[in-house]
This record gives C-alpha cells, structure tokens and sequence, in this order.
C-alpha cells in the first residue's frame, strides 16, 4: 500500500476504509478500496469525474452505504450511524444553504440541531461568521450574497460543528480563477487554525498540488497512488498519474522515461551536450508564449514529440527566442528522467491490485 | 406604422378575449338587472337581488356546504396530496412513473366516469350518499392537484438540502420540519388554494355524490332547470366567480413567487 511508505509512525489514522466497495446498479464506483487519512491532514481525492472520489466522500459522509467493506473513524465502524449522528460534516459543491434563513440561523443549524440554546448557538455562528469575514452579514438570506461570500458561508456553517473530520466536495468548482486562488489561501489557513482534518475532493490538479498535505489519485474506481504532492509529480508510479498530475513527456524507446515539461532545455543548434545531460536533436514544431513562460513543442530525431516549458526570464521583445522551423538541440539532466509503468487505466484494471 | 399581420392578431386576441369573458360580464350585469327575468335590454338598476338571495335560506344551506365540503377536502388534499408528493420524489426506481401516473389519473379521467364509479362504489357497501360521499368524491382530484404542485417543487429542490440538513446533525423530523416544510409551503398554499375553487365549483362527481344536498353548484343548475330564482343565480354565479377567482389569482401568485426559491 502506498500509504505505507509514509514513514511516521507518530500519525494517528482519523479515517481508516478497509475494502470498500460501491456500485450502483451494474455500474462500479469504487472497487475494493483501501485509505487512511490522518489526524490533521489536509487529504485530498483527486481524480477526472466518474473516478469514483465523489463517492468515497459520500461514503464517510453516510449518504451512500457501501456494498462492502469497513469504514473506520478514530477506529470506530461508522456503518450503524446515519449522517445526522456522524461527527463529520460536509461543504457542498452547490453549497446547499437553507435559502429561508438567515446566514446566523445557516450557520447555528448544526448546533441548533444538536440541542445547543439558541443565544449560544447564535452567538457561535456570528463568532464563525467573523472567522470567514462576513460577519456583518449576519440577518442577510444567501440569495443577497455573491458565490464567494456563499462558498464561505457553506465553510463556516460546517466548521462551527468542530467535525473530527471535514469534507469538502469541489468547494471552489463553481468559482472564478482569482477567487479560487483566495479561497485556497482561506481553507489553507482556516485549516491549519482548526487543526481539523480536512478530506477534499477536486479534479484540478493545480489546487491539489498546493493545498494537500498528501494526495490519492483516483481513476476508474480505484486509487492509483497515494502521496505528497511532491511524491506524486516528481515520482508518479504510473503514466496514468504522471499525466494526471502535471503535464508528461514519455520518452525512450518504450514510453517508460518521463520527463517533465520544465526540465527541458532547447539550445540553437550547433551545440555541445552540456555535463550530466542526455539530449537529441529535434526541429521546433510550435511555440506558444503564455505570459511567464513559453510552451514549446519539438519534434526529436527520434519521432517523438515533447513538449517543453521555458520560463521567460529575459523580458521578450517583439519575438520568441526560438521559432517554429528552428533546428534545436533539446536536452535535460539524466536525474531529471522518471521510470514508471506503462498502464493506461484501462489496463491497470486487469492487472489487479497496483503496488 | 404597425403591419396588417399584427392588426389582425390584435383583432384575434380581442376576439378570444371576448369570447371568453362577455358571458361572464353579462350575468353580471343581469344580477344588478331590475326585471325579474335575465333579459336584453337591462331595464333598471337594483341590488335587491343580493339581499333576496342573501335571506334565501336554501342558497345560505347550499352554500355553506360548498364551504364546508370544499374546506375539508382541501385539508385531506393537502395531507394526502404533500405526502404522497414527498413519497414519489424519493423513489429512484422506475416504480417512479408508475406511482406518478396512478396518482395523477383521477385528474384526467371524465368526471361522471368518477362519479358513476364512486356512486356505484358506494351502493356496492350500502353507504347513504351524504356530505361524506360528496368529500371523498373531491378528495379524488383535489389531491392530485396538491401532488402536482407540490411534487414540481420538490423536482426543483435540490437533493444537496435535506442531506445538508442530515449532514449538520437534522434527523428526519428536524429536516422536514425546518427545511422541507418551509421549502414546499407555497406550493402546498398554492395546491389548497386552486383545490379549494376546484371543490367549490364541482359540478359533475358532485351529482353522482350527493344526497339530497345541494351544493351551490348544484342548487344553480336545479334552478336553472326549473326556471325558478333566475336573479338569485345571478347573484350566486357572481358570487362563485370571486370565490374561485381570489384563490386561483393568490395561487398564480404564490407560483410565481417559488420561482426566487433554491437560488
């Protein structure tokens, strides 16, 4: 299991699920799967849609009961306790506010429900309101407020309940770019304030990198790797991942070398192989300048084509260094070369359990 | 300058309109006509049937049990029409339609197939007709007309609610109480109100169902037949376009207000 090779011993699962298995109808959704997260972490599922982590959400939330297998919190078998008894709690990708009540009486629901007196539970709800910076908005309706202050709305009204675990489904999906960078920064911290163990399912791979503590890749109903970001793009276990996250170049004359985009250089030709690097000759084929950086497309001796990353660091004037036409030495230091496996998804299936 | 095409879609428009609403304008006008019988041209103004029918004990009689007939089988509707409504949206299974269409038929059978059957039902268990017959005869469509209205918001409502309900610790009782019941209320005022002015001017299951009562209705067209208190039916018929008209325009209006719902 790849969740093994994390060598502290010191964490403490929160969430352990042992050989759960899901369909609906005759269609899988997630086949034999085994997780554990941490106390603490911020985990992440990411995956393309369909790949099941939506489901796995859904699971420890308890809208959906698994087919088979265990789903463990704090050690404890969650599969006799319907949601409303589950000491988890959930941020929506609609983010689903009450649109009758106030954002106050939004966020207090939860400890309302629980039996909390009304002027304490408001009084925490404003207190939550503050944290995600909305609250003088306290007697608005969730119509009057943009998509941002919902998605913050949505947070608090989950965080006021102190889950031992929160889980967020594609939270940000619905929001514009720069938004989305905020709100990363905001979940960030208000993890890292809370120390509650935050379980995030989202599809962008970008998000996942720089929000997780680790990561499991998910595809077609089952996880392909477990890992820290860093794990997962400079060491992918298989081509699926290493295109997933991150974009690849499978090079060699089996595909099994990746070499990743930035970690090659294009030089004019005539040139000499600089120390420590492999290289081939190739002919530019397209350069797409990006703004900070420019994406280059060669087409090598071999017949390969790869894709390469060069970060603009000298201000461009009218024109890019290199043009289409132009003959280029393309090279890249041996330790930037990744073996991995060569299994699509599909294939990865008849192979059984992935290592 | 407008194009001939548009001049005579208006014509069109004012023609149906007329259709439609100058019979209703002219017993109207008849009620507040002096001639004691409804005739062209009006002779006189007077308002003296509304008092004549007003003391008329056998209208009072009619159309209190119009009132009370149509009260309780918007009360049944509601309860029956909302649960079942909640019930359907819940199936996943293609038992769904099924249930639905079962549900919804009532309302697109003939009335006096449904009257003759309930009155046949009814002799079948030796049941006196009675002001009961005549409510379980519009139970039948009044609740369907609460099923509809309310099953078509809960198909607008999203899932995510309820299960955010659940998730933040709301049992079932919780979560119908704070968040589905306020989510379907103007849906179910809205089903009351039309199921109300549907009862209120039922004629057809009614004659199959009642004894010797009469409701309003029925009164109306036992006066007609007999050519007797043709002012009173005037002033009754008059009396039944408002009592329709205010629910069914509050009903449009509760409608459009669900429109702002779930954003």
């Amino acid at each position: 299991m790849a969740v093994d090779q994390q060598p502290e011993a010191a964490k403490r699962p929160i969430i352990s699920m042992v050989g759960v298995a899901k369909a609906y109808g005759g269609a899988v959704a997630l086949e034999n799967l085994d997780l554990t997260v941490f106390a603490g972490e911020f985990f992440t599922l990411l995956g393309p849609s369909g790949s099941g982590k939506t489901t796995t959400l859904r699971l420890i939330a308890g809208f959906e009961r698994p087919d088979s297998g265990q789903i463990l919190l704090d050690g404890t078998d969650l599969a006799a306790l319907p949601p409303f008894e589950r000491p988890v709690n959930t941020v929506f990708q609609d983010y689903a506010l009450f649109p009758h009540l106030t954002l106050i009486e939004n966020v207090a629901y939860g400890l309302r429900a629980r039996k909390m007196p009304k002027r304490e539970a408001h009084a925490l709800a404003q207190a939550a309101l503050e944290q995600v910076r909305l609250g003088q908005f306290g007697t608005r309706k969730p119509a009057q407020l943009s998509g941002g202050q919902r998605q913050r709305v949505a947070l608090a009204r989950a965080m006021v309940n102190q889950p031992r675990v929160l889980l967020l489904d594609e939270p940000l999906g619905a929001l514009d770019l720069k938004l989305r960078h905020q709100m990363q920064e905001e979940l960030k911290r208000l993890q890292h304030e809370s120390g509650i163990t935050f379980i995030y399912v989202t599809h962008d791979q970008d998000e996942a990198l720089s929000m997780s503590d680790r990561i499991a890749v998910f595809s077609q109903g089952r996880i392909e790797q477990v890992g820290t970001p860093f794990d997962l793009y400079e060491r992918p276990n298989s081509a699926f991942v290493a295109d997933f996250v991150g974009s690849s170049n499978l090079i060699g004359s089996a595909h099994d070398r990746l070499l990743r985009p930035e970690k090659i250089k294009l030089l004019p030709v005539p040139a000499a192989l600089p120390d420590g690097h492999e290289g081939q000759t190739g002919v530019l084929h397209q350069a797409t300048y990006l703004g900070a950086l420019t994406r280059y497309i060669v087409r090598l001796a071999d017949g390969t084509e790869v894709q390469a990353m060069e970060a603009n660091i000298l201000p461009l004037t009218d024109r890019l260094r290199l043009l289409p036409g132009d003959r280029v030495l393309a090279v890249w230091p041996r330790l930037a070369i990744t073996p991995v496996q060569i299994s699509t998804a599909a294939n990865i299936d008849n192979q059984g359990e992935v290592e | 300058m407008r194009s001939n095409g548009a001049v005579l879609i208006w014509a069109a428009v004012i023609a149906i309109l007329g259709f439609l609403f100058i019979p209703i304008v002219i017993i109207i006008a008849y009620a507040f006509s002096a001639a004691p019988i409804p005739a062209w041209p009006l002779v006189g103004f007077t308002t003296h049937w509304f008092a004549d029918t007003w003391n008329d004990d056998e209208v009072r009689e009619a159309l209190l049990l119009s009132l009370e007939v149509a009260g309780l089988s918007t009360v049944v509707a509601v309860l029956l029409g909302t649960l079942a409504a909640m019930a359907v949206a819940r199936m996943r299974s293609v038992g769904r339609e099924l249930v639905s269409f079962v549900l919804v038929l009532p309302i697109a059978l003939p009335g006096i197939l449904t009257g003759m059957a309930l009155a046949s039902y009814f002799a079948f268990w030796s049941l006196n007709l009675s002001f009961w017959t005549i409510v379980a005869g519009h139970i039948t469509f009044c609740t369907v007309i609460v099923y509809n209205n309310v099953i078509a918001r809960l198909r607008r409502l999203p899932r995510s609610l309820s299960e955010a309900s659940a998730d933040l610790g709301g049992n079932a009782f919780l979560t119908f109480r704070r968040v589905m019941l306020p989510m379907m209320a103007s849906a179910i005022g809205a089903g009351a109100l039309l199921a109300f002015a549907l009862s209120f001017d039922e004629v057809i299951v009614t004659t199959f169902t009642a004894g010797a009562q009469n409701t309003l209705p029925l009164w109306i067209f036992g006066a007609i037949r007999l050519g007797q208190k043709l002012p009173e039916v005037n002033v009754v018929v008059f009396a039944i376009i408002l009592f329709t008209a205010i629910p069914v325009l509050l009903a449009q209006k509760l409608i459009g207000d669900s429109g702002r719902l779930g954003r």
